[in-house]
C-alpha cells in the first residue's frame, strides 16, 4: 500500500470536474489548474470581467480568547490592535531569525480574529499558533466552510445583486452578510490585483451558491494557473517561492505591512533582526524583472550581473497575458535593486538581457471607497 | 509519405531526406496556450533524442526531443511572432524545424497515425 496520504478534495471538486477542469495535485488537494477556456483566456477574463476561484484549500481559522489581537502580535508583526472590528491586514508568521514561515490575512471581528492561511502551511501554522497562544487564545479551523474568490472589475456588480451593501465595502474590510439567504463572511480582498471579494460559505450551501455565481453573465470559472499569472502581474508574493524561512520582511519588500508602532516596539519572533535590517538594509532585495524578448524566465533561473557573475535567482517567472511579454520577480543584491538596473538572466545556459522593473506590472484596481 | 509520432508526442514528416518536426495536436492541448518557442540554430547538428526545441506555455516550459539525427537546415521563424501557431495548427504551421537526416531508417520504429491515436486513447483512460 502507498504511504502517500490520499489527495483531499474541496466541496466544489465534483463541480470542477463537471466543468471540464484539468485537475492537478496542489498542496495536498486535487485542484483545478485550468478549465476548457485555458489559462490565457481565464486570465484576461478576470481582468476584464469577473473570475470565480475555488480557494477552499486555504485554511480558515478563528482565534478567540480574552484579547486575541494582543496575543497574536507575539507571533506576527502585523498591527492587529490598531484594527477596528471589520478591518483586515496582510501579515506573516516569522521565525526567530526574522524569516517568514507563512503569509496570512488577519481580520479583526467584534469578539475574535478570522485568519486565512496558505494550504501548504495550514497544519504547521495551526500547530504554531496553538503553541504560541496557549493560555491566551484558542485556534479553531473552520472545516465547515468553503472559500471562493470573485475577482475582477465586474465583481462588485455581480455580488451586489445578492446584497447591495457589498458595493460600499472598502478594500481590506470584512462583513457578515446574508447572500441569497446564506450567512456568509465577505471580505473585499483577493490575490489578483483586481477589485473583488473572498466569500466564505457554509459547506452545505457552497455548491448551489457557486453555481448561481457561475450562471451570472459576467462570471467564468478560473483555475490555479491563471491565479498564479494574475498574482504575478499584480506583484504579489507566493509563499514557498517568493517568500520562505530565509527571506525577511525587509528583503521581501514587505515592511509596509509592519506599522511604525510594531517596528519600534518589536515583540514578534525575529523582531531584533527586522529592526537591525531597517537600520542596516538587507543584503538581498526582492525586485520585479522585465526580460527582453519573449522567452519566459522561470523560477530558479539564475540572475547574473553584466559581467556574468551569478548574483541571484528568479523566484517566480512566467508570461504576462496583459503585457504579452515575460515577467518575473526574484532576489538580487541591494546594489542591483534600483529600477532600471540592467541584469542578465541565464535561461537554458544563454544569457538574456533583463531590467529591474517596478511592481506591480499591471496596475492594481482596489476599491478604496 | 505520412506523419510518424513518438511516445513523447513529437511528429515527424519525412520528404526525401528532409524531416519536418513538430508536436502533436494532443501535446499542444495538454500544454495549453503556447507563449514562446525556442528553436535550434540553423546549421547545427542534432542527434536523435537530443533537445530540439523548448515550448513555453503560460504555466511551464517543456522540452521537445528530436526523433531523428542530422543537420538543422531550417527553423520556423513564424513562431517568433506567433507562437500560438503551435496551438492552432500543430501539424502544419506550428512545425519547429527541418532536419536533413543522416539515417532515414530512424523513423521506422515510430508510430503511424493510427498507432499514435490508439496510444493517446490509452493515456486518457
Amino acid at each position: 500500500m502507498s504511504e502517500v496520504p490520499a489527495t483531499k478534495k474541496t466541496i466544489l471538486h465534483d463541480l470542477h470536474v463537471e466543468l471540464g477542469a484539468k485537475m492537478v495535485p496542489f498542496a495536498g488537494y486535487d485542484m483545478p489548474v485550468q478549465y476548457p477556456a485555458g489559462i490565457l483566456k481565464e486570465h484576461l477574463h478576470t481582468r476584464s470581467s469577473a473570475g470565480l476561484f475555488d480557494v477552499s484549500h486555504m485554511g480558515q481559522l478563528v482565534i478567540s480568547g480574552d484579547d486575541p489581537a494582543t496575543a497574536i502580535e507575539k507571533l506576527i508583526p502585523g498591527d492587529i490592535q490598531a484594527l477596528a472590528p471589520g478591518e483586515m491586514r496582510y501579515s506573516f508568521l516569522t521565525n526567530k531569525d526574522g524569516g517568514i514561515l507563512d503569509d496570512l490575512i488577519v481580520t479583526r471581528r467584534e469578539k475574535d480574529l478570522f485568519v486565512v492561511v496558505n494550504a501548504a502551511c495550514k497544519e504547521h501554522d495551526i500547530a504554531l499558533l496553538e503553541k504560541g497562544l496557549t493560555g491566551k487564545a484558542e485556534v479553531r479551523e473552520l472545516k465547515d466552510r468553503t472559500l471562493v474568490a470573485l475577482q475582477g472589475p465586474k465583481a462588485a456588480t455581480v455580488l451586489s445583486r445578492y446584497a447591495d451593501e457589498v458595493k460600499e465595502m472598502p478594500f481590506m474590510t470584512f462583513r457578515e452578510i446574508s447572500l441569497d439567504g446564506i450567512p456568509c463572511f465577505v471580505t473585499r480582498s483577493g490575490y489578483t490585483g483586481e477589485d473583488g471579494y473572498e466569500i466564505s460559505i457554509p459547506n452545505e450551501h457552497a455548491v448551489s451558491f457557486y453555481r448561481k455565481l457561475l450562471a451570472e453573465d459576467e462570471v467564468a470559472p478560473i483555475g490555479l494557473g491563471a491565479r498564479d499569472s494574475l498574482r504575478l502581474e499584480a506583484g504579489l508574493c507566493l509563499y514557498g517561492h517568493d517568500l520562505n524561512e530565509q527571506t525577511t520582511p525587509n528583503s521581501a519588500g514587505l515592511l509596509w505591512a509592519i506599522s511604525k508602532r510594531r517596528r519600534e516596539e518589536g515583540g514578534f519572533p525575529g523582531s531584533d533582526v527586522v529592526q537591525a535590517q531597517i537600520a542596516s538594509k538587507p543584503a538581498m532585495k526582492r525586485v520585479g524583472i522585465l526580460p527582453e524578448g519573449r522567452a519566459p524566465a522561470r523560477e530558479h533561473t539564475e540572475i547574473a550581473d553584466e559581467a556574468g557573475n551569478v548574483i541571484g535567482e528568479v523566484t517566480s517567472g512566467g508570461y504576462s497575458p496583459c503585457l504579452e511579454a515575460p515577467i518575473a520577480m526574484g532576489y538580487v543584491p541591494l546594489a542591483f535593486s534600483a529600477v532600471g538596473t540592467k541584469i542578465s538572466l541565464l535561461v537554458r545556459g544563454k544569457a538574456r538581457v533583463a531590467t529591474v522593473a517596478k511592481m506591480p506590472f499591471v496596475e492594481q484596481r482596489y476599491y478604496r471607497g | 509519405m505520412s506523419y510518424r509520432f513518438t511516445e513523447d508526442h513529437e511528429w515527424v514528416l519525412l520528404e526525401g531526406d528532409v524531416a519536418t518536426i513538430g508536436i502533436s495536436d494532443y501535446a499542444q492541448g495538454q500544454l495549453g496556450d503556447v507563449v514562446y518557442v525556442e528553436v535550434p540554430e540553423v546549421g547545427s547538428d542534432i542527434a536523435k533524442g537530443d533537445e530540439l526545441a523548448v515550448v513555453e506555455s503560460v504555466k511551464a516550459a517543456s522540452e521537445v526531443y528530436s526523433p531523428v539525427s542530422g543537420e538543422i537546415i531550417e527553423v520556423n521563424e513564424d513562431l517568433e511572432g506567433a507562437p500560438t501557431l503551435v496551438n492552432e495548427a500543430a501539424l502544419e504551421g506550428g512545425w519547429f524545424a527541418k532536419v536533413k537526416v543522416t539515417d532515414s531508417t530512424e523513423i521506422d520504429d515510430l508510430m503511424d497515425e493510427e498507432a499514435y491515436k490508439s496510444f493517446i486513447e490509452g493515456l486518457d483512460e
